[in-house]
């Protein structure tokens, strides 16, 4: 590890941007650092990111930022090849994480959808799961987010160059709802709100916006769904809603798989 | 010359999405033009089947995440359509607002970011920061300036959380709202410098006939309503679209390619909203626009990089009128019980309209739903050009005209990911 650093900083650490299938907003984040993007491309090598760059250098990359779920058999091979060309692996965002909104076809039949739909199946490569990276190669970094908060993105790009481990929180959303002074929408006003299971990170936005966390970051290190589950009920939710609620953004993270098929089995 | 050769672009850059470019040249005929989207595909419309109405906004602005308002906005009036809702007028003046924030953010990006390096000769903007790094810092800021918006209203810039069927979760107060004025002000200065220093830019020789297709609303530069019009003849209500285009499969796309039924390709976008609605822009745009030579109808498409400066001019403008004019709503939203219907609503997206419909059952679930984002409605209008401007290009260096059907392409500003989610509707006629 030691001496992979150090060739890292004889010249510019080369940063490659990869995406699979996802909506392209968390490598935006990264345009979106408007206030910090010229710094960033200073201290490093944009090696790769056609998002927004012709230039297309070919591997090995110090750090492989990797957006997006694996969805077919095309993408389950070309994240081997990734994997290979990259020191270290940056999973962004849910898709990446989790699997993304697109894993709601988990718990559908797409072979069935292919079949009735296409006179030629063969042609559409579609696997039958959407999944995150991390179940196909190891992963050295996930940053969860929907989208990711381009503020952890910096920081945790600024630790792997510096060699340290980033500062990134795996507290629930209500510390930083705490934080921020908001009254509880849970308690005070009976809103179903997933904060007490969710990874903090996006600031406690939607208690701030007087609605309910939907989920966005994913589970946090030790979430208690089942307690947040009846904690749902008694708000007069239906056990589909609850199990709705579980099912969005990361809906294949496993703690929130088990608490949407939960409330299915009731 | 004679033989053939062929122009390929693997990977195309500078786009949002994973999209190939492939044009076969047999002397100087253009043998055979594949714009291709690999992307793959999503599969929204199938899985929203099921969802509470309420969630559309939420869900489809993942489809994006350069345009997310976009999907948040069609999805809302298609809602409130099905719904038979009426919102609040100052609902109707944030949404104006909302979207504003996005034309300034996405158009910031793709004028300077994503296109201006072409007609510079740059591989990014990077490496044109280092040139024109004034012009680069001035650009981020405009950018930030419509993400702020964004996130004074929504929360965030990417994926904002407040947009709701009925209205907003929750809505800002004046003194919040005032607060962006004098940045704004900076910004109207800073686009009407982006007109002029995108107009001195050199333009290849290239105008189409095209059939503009764009809203048209009795008073105003389109957003979120009026009629769908074109410089054809074309005048229609939300409600008609599907009788009017449709969708063709074809077999190197993960997208479908949309038609006008029995008239062929179209364009949507900027050219397209500047040809059909001039007369609605404000005066500061309008002037700006005919200072810069621009007069409608623009036919080259490469000067849709100086529209696209126009249109920043416009949403600054509106967007100081409509925070001088707001007063807060005296509720956020109206309410939304369930009810059955069906409801469709076309916006006004960067990238050109995005079309949703949504038939919903009496405990507000999700029945069937469609969307037809701008990416795909241009599709069939790109290759159509590259096959016209290659045929241009035939005497060029094989590298330099590759270069030159890539800037083409960037032209239409083209959101692949948009694009892809498009499978689905196949599916949906199953």
């Amino acid at each position: 590890m030691s001496s992979k650093r150090k060739s890292a900083s004889r010249s510019k650490p080369k940063i490659g941007v990869f995406k699979f299938a996802s909506c392209d907003g968390c490598q935006l984040s990264l345009l979106d650092a408007e206030d910090e993007l010229l710094g960033v491309v200073g201290a490093v090598d944009i090696a790769y990111f056609p998002e927004a760059s012709r230039t297309m250098l070919k591997g090995p990359y110090d750090i492989g930022l990797v957006e997006g779920s694996i969805t077919t058999h095309h993408d389950a091979e070309r994240i081997q090849e990734v994997r290979r060309k990259c020191k270290t692996l940056i999973t962004i965002g849910a898709c990446a994480t989790a699997g993304g909104i697109q894993a709601l076809r988990n718990w559908k039949d797409v072979d069935e959808f292919v079949r009735a739909v296409y006179a030629s199946p063969q042609f559409i490569s579609t696997l039958k799961l959407s999944t995150p990276i991390a179940e196909h190669v190891p992963v050295d970094f996930e940053l969860r987010g929907c989208p990711i908060n381009k503020y952890q993105l910096i920081e945790l790009i600024t630790a792997t160059l510096a060699g340290r481990k980033p500062n990134v929180p795996t507290y629930s959303v209500c510390i930083e709802c705490k934080r921020k002074a908001n009254v509880c929408i849970a308690v005070a006003r009976g809103i179903a709100c997933l904060g007490p299971v969710t990874q903090a990170g996006c600031g406690g936005l939607c208690p701030s916006f007087d609605r309910g966390c939907y989920g966005c970051y994913g589970p946090m290190e030790t979430p208690n769904t089942a307690s947040l589950t009846s904690q749902f009920r008694i708000l007069g939710q239906s056990d589909d809603q609850i199990s709705r609620s579980f099912r969005s953004f990361n809906a294949w993270s496993w703690q929130f798989r088990r608490a949407s098929e939960e409330c299915e089995r009731t | 010359m004679t033989g053939t050769r062929t122009i390929k672009v693997d990977t195309l850059a500078r786009v949002e999405g994973e999209g190939a470019l492939y044009i076969k040249m047999a002397g100087e005929r253009v043998a055979d033009v594949k714009f291709r989207i690999y992307e793959p595909p999503r599969m929204f419309e199938a899985f929203m089947r099921g969802r509470h109405f309420s969630e559309a906004p939420d869900i489809t602005a993942r489809i994006c995440g350069i345009c997310p308002i976009a999907y948040q906005m069609s999805a809302v009036h298609a809602m409130e359509r099905a719904l038979g809702l009426k919102i609040d007028p100052a609902v109707r003046l944030l949404r104006r607002l909302f979207y504003c924030g996005e034309w300034i953010e996405s158009h910031a990006l793709h004028v300077y970011m994503l296109h201006a390096p072409d007609f510079l000769g740059y591989q990014d903007v990077i490496a044109m920061a280092k040139d024109h790094g004034e012009v680069v810092q001035k650009a981020l800021r405009l950018k930030k300036i419509g993400n702020h918006i964004v996130q004074m209203l929504g929360g965030r810039e990417i994926h904002p959380i407040s947009a709701a069927v009925g209205g907003f979760h929750k809505t800002p107060s004046k003194y919040q709202l005032r607060e962006m004025v004098s940045d704004l002000e900076w910004a109207l200065e800073a686009s009407l410098e982006a007109v002029r220093w995108t107009s001195t830019l050199q333009f290849p020789d290239f105008e189409q006939d095209y059939e503009f297709v764009a809203l048209r609303h009795p008073d105003q530069y389109p957003f979120n309503e009026g009629r769908l019009v074109s410089n054809r003849g074309l005048d229609i209500d939300a409600a008609e679209y599907e009788d009017r285009f449709a969708e063709v499969h074809v077999k190197h796309s993960n997208a479908l390619h949309s038609v006008l039924r029995g008239r062929g390709s179209y364009l949507v976008g900027p050219l397209a909203r500047f040809n059909l609605n001039f007369d609605k822009l404000p005066e500061v745009a309008r002037k700006a626009a005919t200072d810069a030579g621009l007069k409608p109808p623009v036919k080259n498409l490469f000067r849709s990089i100086t529209v696209r400066a126009v249109e920043l001019v416009f949403a600054c403008a509106e967007a100081l009128r409509v925070i001088a004019e707001y007063e807060p709503p005296p509720s956020p939203r109206v309410e939304a019980p369930n009810r059955a219907g069906v409801g469709q609503a076309i916006t006004e997206a960067p990238r050109g309209i995005l079309y949703h419909r949504y038939a919903i059952d009496e405990n507000g679930l999700i029945v069937t739903a469609k969307i037809v984002p701008p990416t795909s409605q241009n599709q069939k209008r790109i290759e159509d050009d590259l096959r016209e401007y290659a045929a241009q290009l035939a005497a060029w260096p094989l590298e330099e005209a590759t270069w030159k059907c890539e800037q083409a392409v960037r032209c239409y500003d083209p959101c692949i990911s948009c694009a892809t989610h498009f499978l689905k509707v196949v599916i949906e006629r199953e």
